[in-house]
């Protein structure tokens, strides 16, 4: 029987379960232990799995960041939670110039089994400094992996692989979705890194929407629905590695392709997509591939303003038309 | 040195080639005569040839794509050879560079070039071609040695307009054998989008003819060497050549309808261009009689029984009619703005339906061929005509047509002119009917057929002087043995 969870326990499950089958895996970061989580995420850990396992920082990424680099290369497997991705630029050198490259540059001789993972993307008036999408900030750092589920059932399933993962993982968790509602699976269940998902299918255009866009997708893809447009939605899930044939066969049939991003439009993850599209469909294509992205600036702290600089649904549907030449 | 090579001009009414298929690789060895690639024309499809020894360096064009005359198409010479400059006149050529060639519209309407009224201007146009040819070239127009040739013809369209489609759309006409020229876009700037090409495919935009009954045409094509070219203008276009095609549910637009829409072929094109002008410029008459054919059945009877050769009739109304025009040379001629030429050689052409349309090859000399010999011919030019398979100097400068459409039972019918030739013979179907011979009624055969003439070269009297010939010849046939 299928349960329904909030986004938030499904990711509690995941890190409680591996958690209780390797004692290896602990649990790091800023009021991850007696606060339960600044989003309440790893609420009851501490309870569960004691101080030792579910460790409360200093407000350092530089310093805890590191301590999970350095736990991963001798064998252990940490979970490091960052309280935002807005957070992790102080432990950036860590992350990049560590994390990224230890494998490689020891030969192999370390692996690092490690996941740092927290909330990203905007959530509501909290101005231009917290409310920053950071994926293509990682996605362009090769030895990373970047994971960014969009429903409760992703998040747990990606969870557990990633901290299954022998590799640095960034997974970034979409603030506003944490109290999403969504059914999962009974049992124990894992989702493969680098596997995409068809969220809706249909036929006259795709819209390829990651974490909190797919939501904004799938309701495009409904307003679309109600003038006779059948829009398929495809869920990366994983940025990298990215599927990207289940994109391109989606593309291939539909001939369209609208990307949803919440971040900057310039080295965008869309940017990178749409290249890749471009190149792979480039017969198949009835209109170039159409970007929506967050506004080009640093996020407005005011409340209208700030919409106007997420893609939202009618915006959405406006690009979908001009892919249709509907406009 | 490296240089251009451009779309050939295959056949006198050529002005759009279709690379069909490549036999060379880029970085390939050609050696002259071989063959590189195969063209199809707006009648066949031919091979075009390596006309010097060298690499063939770069294909300008894929297969399936469709150019005007004179477009590059390719890059030839020695291996090494920079041709980056070569690339860059090519695309300069293949887009904007040829808007001046396609200034002037093709008149297809012109007969001969008679600029100068000498002799036989028309004659060697045609039939010095192979002559001059070291080796048997099938290209009648100069295979272009440099880029620097421009094709005589200009294409249909004005070469130099940009066509803005979406990648799709190009990949579709091209799958739908549509001109994007021919396509209105509905998209940003102009763009032809996906919706335009099918719209176009289906009749939409471009008024492209919904075809209806087509099996009758499909039987003609099973009879030998016969059809009325002329006559298929007016007639319903075969539905076999493209697949039934419904539109797609498109998002928010109306339900499609349920006609048949095929897009228009090379060979339509041309057939509709060329019949037009023949139409509406020839200023045509027609005179009819009728044959009696008792004599020149029993004498195909004998044939027959004698050498085992079968003759159709269609073989007797060829030699008939290149025997009348040896007698009445002044009906075997072409009308020029100058002068009218008549001409020194009796060449005959046969309409022959084929897929799609029709096309007339010529038997030459057919005044000294005997019938056996043209029978022969004629057997064979059709079945090569019906595999597309003629070269384009085996199917022009005719000086006279016959048309044929008796074995589909038709008694009578009048076939329009095939520019520049003066005139051309409808044949009707030989019949059994009650005749008075000898003051008595008795079972004869006849056979109607009608004389199409351009009234600026043959008045009315020398039309039947000529029509009496044939007749006189069909019915004294023992002149078909010689």
């Amino acid at each position: 029987m299928p349960r329904t969870v909030a986004f938030r326990e499904a990711l509690n499950e995941a890190m409680a379960e591996e958690m209780e089958k390797d004692d290896r895996i602990f649990l790091m970061g800023e009021e991850v232990g007696h606060y339960d989580g600044a989003y309440k995420v790893s609420k009851g850990l501490l309870k569960k799995f004691g101080e030792k396992r579910v460790i409360d920082t200093p407000i350092a990424e530089g310093g805890f960041v590191g301590v999970g680099i350095g736990a991963a290369m001798v064998g252990l497997r940490p979970i490091i939670e960052l309280m935002t991705w807005n957070f992790s630029f102080v432990a950036a050198d860590q992350l990049i110039n560590n994390a990224a490259k230890i494998r490689q540059m020891s030969g192999g001789q370390f692996t690092l089994p490690v996941v740092f993972r927290g909330p990203g993307g905007s959530a509501h008036m909290l101005a231009a400094q917290h409310s920053q999408s950071t994926e293509a900030l990682w996605a362009h750092i090769p030895g990373l992996k970047v994971v960014m589920p969009a429903n409760p059932k992703d998040a747990k399933g990606l969870l557990k692989s990633a901290i299954r993962d022998d590799n640095p993982i960034i997974f970034i968790e979409g603030e506003v979705l944490y109290a999403d509602q969504g059914e999962i699976p009974d049992g124990e269940y894992t989702i493969p890194l680098g596997v995409a998902e068809v969220k809706r299918p249909g036929t006259d255009l795709t819209i390829i929407g990651w974490s909190k866009m797919v939501k904004i997708a799938l309701a495009t893809a409904e307003a679309l629905a109600a003038e006779g447009i059948e829009a398929e939605v495809v869920d990366p899930r994983t940025i990298r590695p990215l599927d990207e044939e289940l994109l391109v066969q989606s593309v291939s049939k539909t001939k369209r392709c609208l990307i949803l991003e919440e971040g900057w439009p310039f080295n965008g993850v869309g940017a990178e997509i749409a290249y890749r599209i471009g190149r792979r469909c480039f017969d198949d294509l009835d209109a170039p591939v159409e970007r929506l992205t967050g506004a080009d600036m640093p996020m407005p702290y005011n409340h209208h303003l700030e919409q106007q600089c997420i893609p939202d649904v009618p915006r959405a549907v406006a690009a979908a038309k001009k892919l249709l030449y509907l406009e | 040195m490296a240089q251009i090579l451009d779309m050939p001009q295959l056949s006198d009414t050529m002005k759009i080639g279709v690379l069909q298929k490549w036999r060379k690789n880029e970085g390939d060895k050609v050696s002259p005569g071989e063959v590189m690639a195969e063209i199809e024309t707006d009648k066949a499809v031919m091979d075009f040839e390596a006309f010097d020894e060298g690499v063939l360096l770069k294909r300008l064009i894929t297969d399936g794509t469709s150019v005007p005359v004179g477009t590059p198409i390719a890059i030839i010479g020695k291996a090494g050879d920079d041709i980056a400059k070569l690339v860059e006149e090519a695309k300069a050529r293949g887009q904007g560079g040829s808007a001046a060639k396609a200034a002037a519209p093709a008149p297809a309407a012109k007969p001969a070039p008679a600029a100068a009224p000498a002799a036989k201007p028309a004659a060697t146009a045609a039939n010095g071609q192979t002559a001059a040819a070291p080796k048997p070239a099938p290209a009648p127009a100069p295979m272009p040695k440099r880029a620097a040739a421009p094709a005589p013809a200009a294409p249909a369209v004005p070469a130099g307009t940009k066509v803005l489609a979406s990648p799709l759309a190009r990949k579709l006409a091209t799958d739908l054998g549509i001109d994007l020229r021919s396509v209105q876009g509905t998209g940003p700037g102009g763009r032809i989008v996906e919706r335009d090409v099918k719209a176009a495919a289906e009749g939409g935009a471009n008024g492209a003819v919904a075809a209806t009954a087509a099996t009758d045409w499909h039987a003609a094509e099973e009879a030998p060497q016969t059809a009325a070219p002329r006559v298929s203008a007016a007639a319903p276009l075969p539905a076999q050549i493209v697949p039934e095609r419904r539109a797609e549910a498109r998002p928010a637009q109306a339900p499609p309808a349920e006609d048949l829409v095929k897009p228009l072929s090379m060979m339509r094109r041309t057939i509709a261009e060329r019949l037009l002008v023949a139409k509406t410029t020839v200023p045509h008459f027609y005179l009819t009689a009728d044959v009696d054919m008792d004599a020149a059945m029993d004498f195909r009877e004998q044939v027959a029984q004698v050498h085992g050769a079968k003759l159709s009739v269609n073989d007797l109304v060829l030699k008939a009619c290149a025997l009348a025009l040896r007698r009445i040379p002044e009906a075997n001629a072409s009308f020029t703005d100058e002068a009218i030429i008549q001409h020194a050689r009796v060449d005959i052409g046969m309409a022959v339906a084929i897929e799609d349309g029709l096309i007339t090859p010529v038997i030459r000399d057919a005044d000294k061929k005997t019938i056996g010999q043209i029978g022969t011919e004629a057997r064979e030019l059709a079945g090569r005509a019906r595999d597309r398979k003629l070269k384009p100097e085996e199917y022009t400068h005719a000086t006279f047509s016959v048309s044929n459409l008796g074995m589909m039972g038709i008694r009578h019918f009048a076939a329009i002119i095939n520019p520049p030739e003066g005139a051309i013979l409808a044949v009707g179907n030989v019949r059994k009917l009650p005749v008075v011979k000898d003051g008595k009624i008795v079972i004869g055969q006849q056979m109607s057929i009608t004389l199409s003439c351009d009234h600026r070269v043959i008045d009315g009297a020398l039309g039947a002087k000529l029509l009496q010939a044939i007749v006189a010849i069909l019915e004294k046939p023992i002149s078909l043995a010689f």
